[in-house]
């Protein structure tokens, strides 16, 4: 009788046992890369059809986000503006900038400039702008120092996980509804402080800290 | 897709014993419910029902799989399953497409409310039309319209979806020619211009209620020599028009004021459910009905009628009649009433004492007391409900004549029959359709479609390239109501300008356009002509006037006066000629006369008591199928004056023995791709002669049928058993005991608890449902299917068991197979406070929130279907496929869609969430504000449809809160108590006022 495995067959398997265990390897690398929740374009610039310094209108000029970001006090979404925003100031001031040619072209045409969208929560994640604003929320707070963005930029994940991080402890996140649009709002740097302020902001503002945590105050 | 099995050859089995089914009730003690036959038969399919929450699943893989490939996918699913935990690479970008200049009333992400108005046989019903950046998504009731009074109809819920119908028309055809609005207009002018010697324009339009479609028809009229004008409308009550000229000589119409009767005869009328004012008439109504606490002042019904209909179910005497029967009632009624009336006998069906009995009660009411005809019953009904409305010293009181408010008033019946005579005759040179279809909705003896044919130039103007486009020389799409200007009237005669919400979304012209081109003014919009005809007929400042009108959905001051008008003291006229077999013909409860057959959301709503879905069907009593020796599925040949349709036959408790009705709106050739080929065509059925109702002949073919019903789906464990499921009473029962054992049936509940209950500190929702004024209509069904973009399924899935609608409206008898009464108890989520479908979620996706709500989170579910297993109400709903579409732009159905809502996809169970969003929207406004959500802020997509307002939801924390008030009343009570869920959804029993002097016989 023939052997069954012909000596070849040891090197085969050993071949495969190396093979196996770099395949494992391989493969955990790959998911543990694709399944980092933080590769979602945080601190990317996302190019926009109007080169838009945020920095220079914020900063340089004063303006208030509400100016643009007109809704934000009351609706779900703070809105971008409308080419007729834009127009309120451009059609007087830089009116031939070739940077501003898409908005002059919108208004001339009326047809909408088409934004690309920057922060893209999921379509089952019900968010709503005036409820954060009008208690204690700031801008920064999620959106980051856009007043020194050339072109914005995502600076949190947004993960459901770094939601609940504030829903669950809203004390270490708030600031008196005063300084909601000052970007340059500090938080205390001592946590204590920090705390004592937020539970008071709290009690003012009657929010209902267990509501905040439940699942259907975001999802529908 | 698995198809049905095809229905079985007819066996002695499934045959049902009536005989035995009746005996088994007889011998049962106390209130007997039940919720079918099938029940009560206690067949295999229906212990299935009960047993299972989703019977009838997929077979088997029919090649099953050895141990090794099931091994190798178990490993493979094993090894792919880390995969789901990645994120996704990422996607482009989304757009944010701003306003280029922002309208200043639109706030992003804030819905607007425009008034605008819905009709249905000309009549308007005022609606408001919730807008998302101008894209129209829901319609709610107008409080302010007198037809509407803030509840809509079911049909109402679904025009939203028929206005992005992608199988609408969309461009100007002639012949199979695609052509363009100036090649209609160029050709139009031709034809009229160039008629021959003896030939006319005939323009066809539906029943115009509208004043300035009426002026420009007049304009037509003149500026055209020998144009004429017709009307042919199968949703226009013609026996009303009929009735009213042979009472009074004159064309009025009743009006009623149901606050103030305290009897109501309805001879075969669905007063709360169909015809102009039914929202009205529901409300008033339903206020004389409530029966919270024992001291209530309740109205009394006598409901004599053929087939089970909404209203029937709130009769405290109902009295099933052929329609000939209920014609000889009348007349028998109206004599004893002191009206010189047609001599009749008593049908077998109306006892005496009964008899005696509705006569002292409606002359003891002392002028509260009121009659109502029935849409399908013989102009001589009408004519007599007329006398005894006079005889009882109603007018005035419970019923008011006014003019009617139609332009021109007409029986319209004898119009198309014009019509057809004259274009048989070739007088016809040119015929203009506007919105009509009658070469599929007229009577079949006239012969439209061969008439038709010998008119040289028609044109069609409608939503759909249907029937009549098909047959005409010209098509032009017409817009939808939410699309364009418009006014009409109501029952009443209040005039609503209906403004449009969106731009024709598929091209379109509306009738004012149509004819204004007629008029040599083809660029005129609807606004201008709209607008034109108003600004010459108003004093004053007119732009107010048109602000202030368009605001309200109303124009003041617009409804018509009582008119001085006394009926005829004796009625002539032959009674109808009855027979053992009487057809009638009713338009359907979802598609109406056919308009709505292309609206899946209508095809796939359970039917109010038969629950039948996407077909119609012979409704026969158990005695006259018993007698014919037929049962549910086979079908039969109906033949009246020797026309015949085959139509399967539904066994229906209730039913009027001899009765048999179909629902016309079936059997579409040229509908659109949901509607074509769907149920039996009926209208054959219909000539001028004998009109809805007629002695019928049938015979059985020996071919089955499949119908899919959903009355015995999601059916609770002991409907018949002692679980008290449904709960009712008399109002003298509740009188002499509020805790009568008719009402009350105590459970002991645990005394001590291993853990402490949850105290909710916030906000408590709670909803009750009172079943004494519900009607089952299903408004709130469509409703919520609109509201929750709850998909649609289709009949194959439906048998499965497997309809998606988050709120059903679960139809019981109680009695008699023959005889029944009626419960109709609306089931959403019972939102139990120890619910048992959390425990047995292994992830988590369904949980307790801290206002009480039983909260589904679609992207935790894994789909094991552990909780809808575990629901003893059967609420929940399983995705088996992908039925909604989750590509916004892969059908412009998506348009429709709730922005508010998510859209669920395949996999994921859902189930009623007590409209979370708008209760989110209230909690962030109240949150925004610094206060406290107020009592009736949140209001529910069913509670704001109900028309009875059987749907209260609020705050159980919040003291003197609507919905605390009815949970306070002794006969409140919640579903299965013995399992100790605590639902938050209760009940109110339902209570009846049988008349004392029928004690017993009731």
């Amino acid at each position: 009788m023939p052997q069954l495995y012909p000596p070849s067959a040891n090197a085969l398997v050993r071949w495969s046992l190396i093979g196996g265990g770099v395949f494992v390897v391989l493969l955990v690398t790959a998911l543990t890369f694709l399944a980092r929740t933080s590769n979602n374009r945080v601190g990317v610039p996302v190019a926009q059809p109007v080169d838009f310094p945020h920095n220079t209108h914020v900063v340089d000029l004063g303006l208030d986000c509400r100016y643009c970001h007109s809704t934000v006090e009351t609706s779900n979404t703070a809105s971008v503006p409308s080419t007729e925003t834009c127009m309120t100031c451009h059609s007087q001031i830089r009116t031939n900038t070739p940077q501003l040619e898409p908005v002059f072209a919108s208004w001339e045409a009326d047809v909408p400039i088409a934004w690309n969208r920057v922060h893209d929560l999921p379509d089952y994640t019900y968010f709503d702008h005036s409820v954060h604003v009008n208690n204690g929320v700031g801008c920064s707070s999620c959106h980051g120092r856009v007043d020194q963005m050339r072109t914005a930029f995502k600076t949190e994940a947004m993960t459901m996980g770094w939601c609940l991080e504030c829903h669950r402890d809203p004390a270490t996140q708030l600031r008196p509804r005063s300084e909601v649009f000052n970007m340059e709002y500090s938080h205390p740097s001592r946590p204590e402080v920090q705390r004592a302020i937020g539970e008071q902001l709290i009690a003012a503002y009657h929010i209902d800290t267990d509501r905040l945590i439940q699942c259907s105050t975001c999802h529908r | 897709m698995l198809d049905m099995p095809p229905m079985n050859p007819p066996q002695e089995d499934e045959r049902r014993d009536f005989q035995r089914l009746r005996e088994k009730l007889a011998g049962q003690q106390g209130p007997a419910y039940w919720r079918s036959l099938g029940e009560l038969a206690d067949t295999e399919e229906f212990r299935e029902f009960v047993a299972k929450e989703f019977p009838r699943q997929a077979a088997p893989l029919e090649n099953g799989l050895d141990r090794r490939d099931f091994l190798k996918l178990l490993g493979a699913s094993m090894a792919l399953a880390g995969l789901s935990a990645c994120a996704r690479p990422p996607l482009p970008h989304e757009k944010i497409v701003p306003y280029v200049r922002g309208p200043a009333e639109v706030v992003p992400g804030k819905p607007l409310f425009y008034a605008t108005a819905v009709t249905y046989g000309g009549f308007a019903e005022g609606v408001l039309a919730e807008s998302h950046q101008g894209r129209p998504t829901k319609l709610e009731g107008n409080p302010d319209h007198p037809a509407s009074r803030g509840a809509t109809g079911a049909t109402t819920q679904a025009e939203v979806l028929a206005l992005y119908d992608p199988d609408r028309s969309t461009t100007v055809m002639e012949g199979d020619q695609e052509r363009t609005w100036d090649d209609f207009v160029a050709a139009l002018g031709a034809a009229v211009g160039g008629l021959a010697d003896g030939q006319g324009l005939a323009v066809l339009t539906e029943n115009v209620t509208s004043p300035t479609l009426a002026a420009q028809l007049q304009q037509v009229l003149a500026a055209v020599p020998g144009a004429s004008w017709y009307q042919w409308d199968p949703l226009h009550p013609d026996n009303e028009v009929a009735g009213a000229r042979l009472a009074f000589g004159a064309d009025v119409r009743p009006v009623y004021d149901l606050t103030r009767a305290d009897v109501v005869v309805s001879l075969g009328a669905d007063f709360l459910d169909r015809g102009p004012g039914r929202l009205a008439h529901a409300r008033d109504f339903a206020q004389r009905r409530r029966a919270l606490r024992a001291d209530a002042d309740m109205n009394r019904l006598y409901q004599l009628e053929s087939s089970p209909s909404p209203t029937g179910v709130l009769a405290d005497h109902r009295v099933p009649l052929r329609p000939s029967e209920i014609a000889a009632a009348a007349a028998v009624l109206a004599a004893r009433l002191g009206v010189d009336a047609p001599a009749a006998e008593a049908p077998a069906g109306l006892s005496a004492a009964l008899l005696d009995a509705m006569v002292a009660d409606l002359q003891g009411a002392q002028g509260a007391a009121v009659v109502i005809a029935g849409a399908e019953q013989p102009p001589v009904v009408h004519a007599l409900a007329a006398a005894m409305n006079a005889a009882l010293g109603a007018v005035g009181t419970t019923v008011t004549y006014v003019a009617n408010p139609a332009a021109r008033p007409a029986v319209h019946v004898e119009e198309i029959a014009a019509l057809t005579a004259a274009m048989r005759d070739g007088a016809v040179g040119a015929l203009l359709v506007l919105g009509a279809n009658p070469v599929y909705t007229a009577p079949a003896d006239l012969g439209f479609a061969d008439a038709l044919a010998r008119v040289p130039f028609s044109a069609h103007v409608g939503l759909y390239r249907d029937e009549t486009a098909l047959a005409c020389t010209w098509h032009v799409p017409q817009t939808h109501f939410l699309e364009t200007w418009g006014d009409a009237r109501a029952y009443d005669g209040t005039v609503t300008i209906t403004q449009p919400l969106i731009l024709p979304f598929y091209g379109g012209k509306s009738h004012h356009e149509v004819l204004a081109a007629l008029l040599g003014d083809p660029a005129a919009t609807a606004y201008d002509v709209v607008r034109g005809y108003w600004q010459g007929r108003v004093s004053g400042d007119f732009e107010a006037f048109w602000r202030e009108s368009v605001y309200r959905g109303v124009v003041a001051g617009t409804a018509e006066p009582p008119a001085a008008v006394t009926p005829a003291g004796s009625v002539a006229g032959p009674l109808p000629q009855g027979s053992d077999l009487e057809v009638v013909l009713t338009h359907d409860h979802g598609v109406l006369d056919g308009r709505l057959a292309n609206n899946g959301w209508m095809q796939e709503l359970p039917r109010p008591i038969s629950k039948l879905t996407w077909d119609n069907a012979a409704l026969m009593a158990p005695r006259t199928a018993e007698r014919l020796n037929v049962g549910t599925g086979d079908v039969v040949t109906l033949t009246v004056d020797g026309r015949s349709v085959d139509v399967p036959v539904l066994v229906q408790p209730g039913q009027a023995d001899g009765a048999v009705t179909v629902a016309l709106g079936y059997g579409r050739t040229a509908g659109g791709s949901v509607a074509n080929g769907v149920g039996v065509d009926a209208y054959p059925l219909l000539a001028t002669a004998t009109g809805h109702t007629a002695p019928v002949q049938v015979a059985t073919t020996g071919r089955r049928y499949r119908l899919v019903t959903t009355q015995e789906h999601h059916a609770l464990e002991g409907t018949g058993e002692a679980r008290h499921i449904v709960r009712s009473g008399t109002l003298a029962q509740f009188r002499a005991e509020p805790e009568h054992p008719t009402f009350a049936h105590p459970v002991a509940h645990h005394s001590e608890d291993l853990y402490p209950d949850f105290v909710y500190e916030g906000y408590k929702w709670g909803m009750v449902i009172d079943q004494t004024v519900c009607t089952g209509c299903s408004a709130c069904v469509v409703a919520c299917q609109a509201e929750n973009n709850v998909p649609i399924v289709g009949k194959e899935q439906v048998w499965r068991n497997r309809e998606m609608h988050w709120l059903r409206v679960d139809s019981y008898y109680g009695g008699s197979i023959d005889d029944p009464r009626f419960y109709a108890q609306p089931m959403p989520c019972q939102h139990c406070e120890k619910a048992p479908c959390e425990p047995v979620c292994p992830v988590g996706a369904t949980v307790h929130d801290s206002e009480g709500l039983n909260v589904m989170v679609y992207n935790r579910c894994v789909g094991t279907r552990y909780c809808s297993n575990n629901c003893p109400y059967k609420v929940r709903r399983f995705n088996y496929l992908q039925y909604a579409e989750l590509d916004t732009s892969a059908t412009p159905l998506s348009l429709a869609n709730n922005p508010d809502v998510t859209v669920r996809s395949r996999g994921v169970m859902e189930k009623c969430t007590y409209c979370t969003q708008r209760i989110s929207r209230a909690r962030i406004e109240a949150a925004n504000e610094d206060r406290r959500i107020r009592d009736l802020e949140v209001v529910t997509a069913c509670q704001a449809a109900c028309p009875t307002q059987a749907i209260v939801f609020g705050d159980l924390n919040l003291e003197g809160s609507a919905v605390n008030e009815m949970k306070a009343s002794p006969i409140n009570y919640t579903l299965l108590d013995d399992l100790q869920t605590f639902p938050r959804t209760s009940y109110l029993a339902k209570v009846t006022n049988p008349n004392p002097a029928l004690e017993g016989s009731a």
